[in-house]
């Protein structure tokens, strides 16, 4: 089972290393990361495998929501299978 | 990896247009509450609903966490009310919508739909007395709709309901008037209603659904409109290509949620109604997508030729998104719930003809339209009669959902607030239909009925 966390934002230091931080005290690991930096946005997208996940899932993109708004970052935490059914037939 | 790309359309598209899902609606059949004492067929109507839908909401809730994607509504629909009610040996219907307003308020649910009964062909026991009684029923309670189907292809048009329903209509409005005429804007008038609408007010869970079935309403007009924006000089054949694509895309949501809703329920699915459902937020209006493809104003001319090319590619695009389509699938067109339709039609261009016209290439009928208050019941029969035909005669579902606004002209505003929002008094023609709807009795099924 896997997730997609996408950060999108102004680039500060440190957001790569607090947004895997969190996926670590969740017992998520992240399996894939690409990131770009255009100008002063940063926009990354992270493949995270949620399958050993110790949490619920739902606390988990609640936590990811707050920790956006902390950093004033958009962060996005959502099941794999939206973009699967919506992109792949 | 999934495609970046896509991830951020996605995004987009729940961030930015609007996509949703706009109800989970769980059916619950009510045959086997059926009793001779109203009190028990109560108590068994409110412990079942209880029962199948207590995690209901908990689950719409949890679904929208895992996805990211925001599910509006969680609402129930049951069997017609006059089914259940006929058995009873005391006559009093408006027990069974308290009863229902109570399971409502038990699931944290906003609506239950089904009090409701199915007189296409003439009133069987317990028609008369539930039809009779909606006034009051949408009056004391507050999240419960109410439908009533006049007519089918198949039967032709109960004439004496038509009747009966403009009084209905005009009552409703009456005793809710100090509420903003709040209780007609629950109840629909239909002809050849659906069985599995997700959808309110015209939700019911036919006889012939399973015990309980979820059934799943898209939306996403904003995403369409978005799309369409992209192509500004695109021909009409590419921007069907462009509607379908996102249709699919928008459908396939419905899927995704309805199958799971329907696992974690344990609940089988039933379908999904890929429709395009506006509400009176900014970037969430079918009004607009018809004014992007190119029209000045909703309602002007080429605006029923736009709306049959948006709701034709919605069908194809959604078709192949879904394993079982159903309810109402189409755009839908209420003025009150639609920002782009309130202004064009306060502005005047959108008029009650045209949206007649409309209905017979949207996917339901006459939605969410203020009258003036001192409109004559034959009057609303009369519009009833005239969308039922255009749904008889073209084998579709039409609908009538007028609000009386009772003690305002043409013109004036009604606030309903919320998703039902605010709508103009239109105008309406000044001659009187009364002759014609008193002669009663059944308007023949057309020619084409006859197809076996």
């Amino acid at each position: 089972m896997k997730a997609v966390i996408t950060v999108i934002g102004k680039d500060t230091v440190g957001i790569l290393a607090k947004v895997s931080a969190k996926c670590a005290e969740y017992n998520v690991n992240v399996t894939e990361v690409t990131q770009s930096v255009l100008q002063d946005m940063f926009a990354m997208i992270m493949l995270v495998d949620i399958s050993r996940i110790n949490k619920d899932f739902s606390v988990l993109a609640d936590e990811m929501n707050d920790l956006g708004e902390s950093l004033k970052l958009s962060i996005h935490t959502m099941h794999e299978d939206i973009f699967n059914s919506m992109h792949k037939i | 990896m999934i495609n970046a790309y896509d991830i951020l359309e996605t995004i987009r598209m729940i961030q930015d247009e609007c996509l949703d899902i706009r109800t989970i609606t769980m059916g619950i059949s009510l045959l086997d509450c059926i009793d001779s004492d109203i009190d028990k067929a109560c108590d068994k109507v409110y412990e079942k609903i209880t029962r199948k839908a207590q995690n209901l909401v908990s689950t719409g809730e949890h679904i929208e966490k895992e996805y990211g994607i925001p599910i509006i509504h969680k609402r129930i629909s049951v069997t017609p009310i006059a089914i259940v009610s006929a058995a009873c040996q005391t006559k009093d219907p408006v027990r069974f919508a308290l009863t229902l307003q109570k399971a409502a308020d038990a699931c944290g649910v906003n609506f239950i739909g089904g009090y409701s009964a199915l007189v296409q062909k003439g009133f069987s026991a317990g028609d008369l007395d539930l039809i009779n009684s909606i006034p009051e029923a949408l009056s004391r309670t507050s999240n419960i709709c109410s439908s009533v189907n006049v007519g089918s292809t198949r039967t032709g048009i109960n004439m004496d309901a038509v009747a009966l329903m403009g009084k209905i209509v005009k009552k409703s409005a009456e005793i809710t008037a100090d509420r903003d005429c709040i209780g007609p804007a629950k109840l629909v008038v239909f002809c050849n209603a659906v069985e599995d609408n997700p959808f309110m007010a015209g939700a019911f869970h036919g006889v012939g659904e399973p015990d309980c079935a979820i059934n799943v309403g898209v939306s996403g007009p904003g995403v369409v409109r978005a799309a369409v924006a992209k192509y500004p000089d695109a021909n009409i054949s590419e921007i069907a290509d462009v509607i379908k694509k996102t249709a699919f895309k928008i459908t396939r949501m419905g899927q995704l949620v309805g199958s799971r809703a329907s696992e974690m329920l344990d609940i089988p699915f039933g379908i999904v109604d890929l429709s395009l459902a506006p509400t009176p937020a900014v970037g969430d209006s079918v009004a607009h997508i018809l004014e992007e493809l190119g029209l000045e104003t909703c309602g002007t001319h080429g605006t029923t030729a736009a709306l049959a090319l948006l709701n034709d590619a919605v069908k194809k695009g959604g078709v192949m998104a879904s394993s079982h389509i159903g309810g109402l699938s189409g755009a839908f067109i209420p003025v009150s719930e639609d920002a782009g339709m309130i202004n064009a039609a306060r502005a005047g261009v959108l008029q009650l003809d045209k949206l007649e016209a409309m209905t017979a290439v949207c996917s339901v009928g006459l939605d969410m339209i203020c009258v003036p208050g001192d409109i004559e019941p034959s009057t609303i029969s009369a519009i009833i009669a005239d969308e039922a035909c255009i749904g008889m005669v073209n084998n579709k579902t039409t609908a009538v959902r007028l609000i009386p606004a009772i003690g305002k002209k043409e013109g004036d505003m009604l606030e309903f607030g919320g998703l039902l929002g605010s709508g103009p008094v239109m105008s309406i023609h000044k001659g009187s239909s009364e002759k014609f709807i008193s002669r009663g009795g059944r308007l023949p099924a057309p020619m084409h009925s006859v197809k076996n």
